[in-house]
C-alpha cells in the first residue's frame, strides 16, 4: 500500500487578476485625486501716487462698515443681506458706459477694527451685484 | 563521429512579465509620492460666493497672514515693514505678478490695510483675496 503519497503543494501568486487590481487602483487614485487650484477674488490696487481721477459725486455709491460689523449704505443705515440688491438698482439707475461697464462707482470703507471676514463679506455681495469699479478707500485711523 | 552538433543559444528576453513590473512601478510611484503641500500659517479663509479661480498658477506668490498678525512669505515671518521689500523683488522678477493673499477671517482691517500698503510701495497691484467656496 502507498502511503507516502507526495502531495504537490501549489505554491503560485495569482497575477492574472493583478491587471485588474492595479486598473482598479489606478481609477480610485485618479477619481480621488484633487489638485489644489487657487480661488479666491481678483482685486487690482490703485498705483500708489498715481493721478486721482475724479468722479461725480452722484455716480459713488458709499460703503461704510465699522467695528461691529455693521453697515451704512450712503449713510443709511443697511443689512447685510440687503447689501446686493441695493447695489444692483444703484447701478440700474446709473446705467452702463459703451463698453458695458457699469458707470457706478462703489466705495468701501471700513474702520481699522473691522473685521477682514467682514470687509470679504460687503465686497462679496457688491462683486455679486456686478459692480465692477470698487474703491477701497483706506481705514478710518 | 559527428561532433558538429549546432548549438542553438535562444536570446529572448521574455516580456510576458513587462505589464506586471511596470504597474508594479506604477504602484510603487503612487504610493510614495508626495505633492508639495502648502506650508504657511494655520488660517481659515473667509467663504465668498464670488470666488474665482486663478488660472495663472506661475504668477502667484503667497502671502500668509494668521490671526496673531503675522506674515509669513517663503515660510519665514517678517515685519509688516519688510513685505514691500520680499514682494518687490518678486515684482521685479515676474512682471505678472498675483499675490494671493491668504489671510485669517478674523484678521483686522487696519492689518490688511497695511499690507495692502506695502504692496502698493512695491508695485505688485494685482491681489487675490483668497477664499472658499460658499
Amino acid at each position: 500500500m502507498l502511503v507516502n503519497k507526495k502531495r504537490k503543494k501549489v505554491t503560485e501568486i495569482y497575477t492574472s487578476s493583478m491587471a485588474d487590481i492595479a486598473f482598479l487602483l489606478l481609477i480610485f487614485f485618479l477619481v480621488t485625486t484633487t489638485i489644489d487650484m487657487d480661488k479666491g477674488i481678483n482685486l487690482t490696487l490703485p498705483e500708489k501716487g498715481g493721478e486721482q481721477v475724479k468722479i461725480k459725486k452722484g455716480n459713488i455709491a458709499n460703503l461704510l462698515v465699522n467695528e461691529a460689523g455693521q453697515v451704512l449704505l450712503d449713510d443709511e443705515p443697511i443689512d447685510m443681506s440687503q447689501i446686493q440688491n441695493a447695489i444692483q438698482e444703484k447701478i440700474k439707475d446709473k446705467g452702463f458706459d459703451k463698453d458695458g461697464k457699469p458707470i457706478l462707482v462703489v466705495s468701501i470703507k471700513t474702520a481699522r477694527d473691522t473685521d477682514y471676514d467682514t470687509y470679504i463679506q460687503v465686497l462679496d455681495n457688491v462683486k455679486m451685484a456686478g459692480a465692477t469699479k470698487i474703491s477701497i478707500a483706506e481705514p478710518e485711523q | 563521429m559527428k561532433f558538429t552538433k549546432k548549438q542553438q543559444v535562444s536570446a529572448n528576453i521574455p516580456t510576458s512579465s513587462m505589464p506586471d513590473i511596470i504597474f508594479m512601478l506604477i504602484i510603487f510611484f503612487m504610493v510614495t509620492t508626495v505633492f508639495k503641500e502648502f506650508r504657511g500659517l494655520p488660517i481659515l479663509t473667509p467663504a465668498a460666493r464670488s470666488t474665482e479661480k486663478v488660472e495663472a498658477k506661475r504668477n502667484i506668490a503667497y502671502l500668509w497672514t494668521d490671526k496673531n498678525n503675522r506674515i509669513s512669505i517663503d515660510d519665514k515671518i517678517v515685519t509688516v515693514n519688510a513685505v514691500s521689500g520680499l514682494v518687490g523683488e518678486k515684482y521685479a522678477a515676474n512682471r505678472r505678478l498675483i499675490i494671493s493673499l491668504k489671510i485669517d477671517k478674523e484678521v483686522k482691517m487696519g492689518m490688511v490695510s497695511d499690507i495692502q500698503e506695502q504692496l502698493r510701495e512695491a508695485y505688485a497691484l494685482r491681489v487675490n483675496y483668497s477664499t472658499r467656496f460658499k
